[in-house]
């Protein structure tokens, strides 16, 4: 095991399975984020093939389209060695109810070693996870967390940080404004929680449409003003605003939302000097974001984020199928 | 199932609108004959053994009739919404609900306010009065057409039925699953402010004075829209306002880790509201508390939270739930029955729920210290659908007495 400061007598990641970031410690996101760095460089090699997880089922079942979680889950247990089977069920009749019980049944019947899943209900994965005997991942469930996302960003965000040669364990001090549709983001509440586990201030800016209700109890400051949530900020992350929400419900249109919490390269001098933009995708550009912000090679690092997420989806993989693989040290105490 | 002979329930403590005194009642031809009286010769006599003698409860607004819940229960006559499939719109539904439950529980039907329970056009309220409807209700949905509201109102207040309502903002709530508020946002659930039942509610209370009809309000279950029911009632106005126990026993808290069980219409509330409920329960602003009886099975309940069907099953713990009101002061026990039973039964007009000579002698020995443990897997209910799971509580009915037979 690669060395980590978790508490003396306490396992270092004693999760079956990783619904969301609200059940982990501190330690173990820190756990999950060392375990990942060894993924970063092997991605590097031109050859990324590893035998850790040979002969072992993982199955992506996907109950809401996804293009880029789904393939970045796909090439992370392919790296791995594992076989992977990716279901489609929102292209499928797959209706909700009983079906759901039912599919997962029937996935812990085919003895997938790992299951990832995405649904669009809120507590969905966990209401899967309780009926299988296999290690279960969220890829998003509805509006509540996206916990793999949230570790990618803090990996992302690390990388970025020690690449200016501020490298630090976690983000004490550091400023994160998190602006968009907060509201309807599982993006948002696993970032609020992973970064203010890590540290960091947290500032989260939305028209008050689209900002839910006692949001500050989880440790954020809320701001309507863009301008001034982008005060002094180290890190600007947008949030991706869905087009049937611009047009009336929520906000009036899209340019206007662009007028008053677009990030602009205006915007940006507001922050603090050679602050860093992030954005989940996939991106509306000329809405939240303008292209030559999105693509300013020294300040952006939204393909990062992509690269930290196969990283990171790797290291899931890996830890949370160490039991079931008989790695030593990974066989006793109970799940938690 | 007749009584023969005539009964005599002694040694108990009676629950009479005056309070608690030691006494018998006697019971002929299904009636109360007679209140602190001795057994004659020839009577059968049931020993209560120090226990309370009480009026069967009067549960107003159940989804499901359901038996051997009720009997657990002590509840000896259940109105029952129009909710149903088909809803509770014509007389000849009205009329086959009506004689359902006999002779062991008497159903009385509350009318669908509006064909299908729209909230567009009005049912044939008049016939389903005649049908055996005791009473009008709106669903399980506010009516949203301010006009649609006050015509119905009209048409009761003529009628002298009381209007059942559901209050809560319809559009306000949306799909909403969940009141808004730290909870609901760590969860991600839909959900709507808690101003959507005052809303509601100031609108309703306005149209009542308007039309002169009787409103009860089947579950109020804010501070916000209890200080308006309580100001209403200060000016004289013909409402009254009824909850369940989930709302003065539970806030959104319990909804953690998407407890099915505890998705409920209206939806658990913040703390403070929860404290308000008990307020108005000590001070008068609620007048009826029922069980919302309402069982789901897995297929309802066993989905993600927003997914579920609303509802619990309520009649098992509707009298414990009570009496913890009781044990903790906020109520005495002859106030715990008239919000059980004595009211519900006078807003129904039904001659019932009070130990009264002349009224039917529907009555339960309960025994208020009993202790146990609610368990969603052993229930008498149709389906274990409930929020208190595994919590201890304490009183029980021990034997109920409909019409002066004993079952």
């Amino acid at each position: 095991m690669p060395p980590d400061r978790f508490p003396a007598g306490r396992r270092a990641f004693p999760h079956r399975d990783l619904l969301g970031i609200s059940r982990l410690e501190r330690h173990e996101i820190l756990y999950l984020l060392a375990e990942a760095e060894q993924w970063v460089e092997f991605n590097h090699r031109s050859k990324k093939r590893s035998k850790a997880l040979r002969g072992l089922t993982i199955i992506n079942a996907f109950f809401e389209n996804s293009t880029r979680t789904l393939l970045s889950f796909e090439i992370a247990g392919k790296r791995l060695g594992a076989d992977v089977v990716n279901m489609h069920a929102a292209q499928s009749s797959v209706k909700k109810g009983e079906t759901l019980i039912d599919t997962a049944i029937t996935l812990n019947a085919m003895r997938a070693d790992a299951i990832v899943i995405r649904h669009g209900s809120s507590g969905a994965v966990e209401l899967i996870a309780s009926k299988v005997d296999c290690p279960v991942l969220n890829a998003g469930d509805g509006q509540h967390e996206h916990p793999t996302q949230g570790l990618l960003d803090a990996l992302a965000l690390r990388h970025a940080l020690a690449e200016r040669g501020e490298a630090s364990e976690d983000f004490t001090g550091l400023v994160v404004t998190i602006c968009g549709d907060i509201l309807h983001s599982r993006v948002a509440r696993s970032n609020i929680l992973c970064l203010t586990a890590l540290g960091a201030t947290v500032r989260l800016c939305a028209p008050p449409a689209l900002m839910p209700a006692g949001v500050e109890a989880m440790g954020a400051a809320v701001f309507d003003n863009f301008d001034a949530a982008l005060d002094g900020t180290d890190v600007a992350m947008m949030l991706r605003l869905q087009t049937e929400r611009m047009n009336g419900q929520f906000i009036p249109s899209a340019r206007e939302y662009h007028h008053l919490y677009g990030l602009t390269k205006h915007r940006l001098d507001r922050c603090a000097p050679q602050a860093l933009v992030m954005h989940p995708g996939p991106m509306n550009r000329g809405v939240e974001i303008d292209s030559d912000v999105a693509d300013m090679l020294d300040r952006s690092i939204i393909t990062q984020q992509v690269e930290m997420g196969v990283a990171i989806r790797m290291a899931a993989l890996d830890v949370l199928t160490r039991r079931a693989r008989g790695v030593a040290g990974w066989n006793d105490g109970e799940w938690l | 199932m007749k009584q023969a002979r005539p009964l005599t329930i002694s040694g108990g403590m009676l629950v009479s609108p005056a309070g608690l005194v030691e006494g018998a009642v006697r019971i002929v031809d299904g009636r109360i004959a007679a209140v602190q009286s001795e057994p004659q010769d020839g009577d059968d006599v049931l020993d209560a053994k120090g226990q309370l003698v009480a009026p069967g409860l009067v549960d107003l607004g159940v989804f499901a009739i359901d038996k051997p819940a009720f009997h657990f229960g002590g509840i000896t006559r259940a109105a029952l919404m129009p909710d149903q499939s088909p809803p509770l719109d014509l007389p000849s539904r009205v009329n086959y609900i009506a004689k359902s439950g006999k002779p062991d529980l008497w159903v009385h039907p509350l009318a669908a306010a509006t064909r299908g329970l729209a909230g567009c056009e009005l049912a044939e309220i008049g016939l389903m009065k005649e049908a055996g409807a005791r009473g009008v209700a709106t669903g399980r949905k506010w009516i949203a057409d301010s006009g649609v509201m006050l015509r119905l109102l009209h048409y009761a207040a003529m009628l002298d039925l009381v209007v059942v309502t559901h209050a809560e903002d319809a559009a306000l709530v949306g799909e909403a699953s969940a009141t808004a508020g730290e909870m609901a946002t760590r969860l991600g659930l839909p959900s709507a402010p808690a101003e959507a039942e005052a809303l509601a509610i100031a609108r309703d209370i306005a149209l009542a004075e308007l039309s002169g009809a009787r409103v009860h309000f089947r579950q109020v279950t804010t501070r916000a829209a209890l200080d308006l029911v309580r100001a209403a009632k200060g000016r004289g106005a013909a409402i009254t306002a009824g909850v369940t126990p989930a709302h003065f026993m539970l806030s959104d808290l319990a909804t953690a880790e998407f407890r099915t069980f505890a998705r409920l219409s209206p939806p658990l509330r913040s703390e403070d509201d929860r404290q308000a409920v008990i307020e108005a329960i000590g001070d008068g602003t609620i007048d009826v508390i029922a069980s919302g009886h309402d069982p789901r099975g897995p297929e309802d309940k066993r989905l993600p939270f927003a997914d579920a069907e609303p509802g619990m099953a309520g009649a098992e713990t509707l009298l414990a739930m009570t009496l913890g009101l009781v044990r903790d002061g906020v109520i005495d026990t002859a106030r715990a029955f008239d919000l059980l039973a004595g009211n519900p039964a006078r807003l129904l007009g039904v001659e019932a729920g009070a130990l009264i000579e002349g009224y039917e002698a529907d009555l339960c020995l309960v025994d208020p210290d009993k202790p146990w443990i609610v368990d969603s897997a052993q229930m008498a209910a149709t389906a274990g659908n409930t929020p208190f799971d595994r919590q201890p509580t304490q009183g029980r009915a021990t034997r109920v007495i409909k019409g002066g037979v004993v079952l």
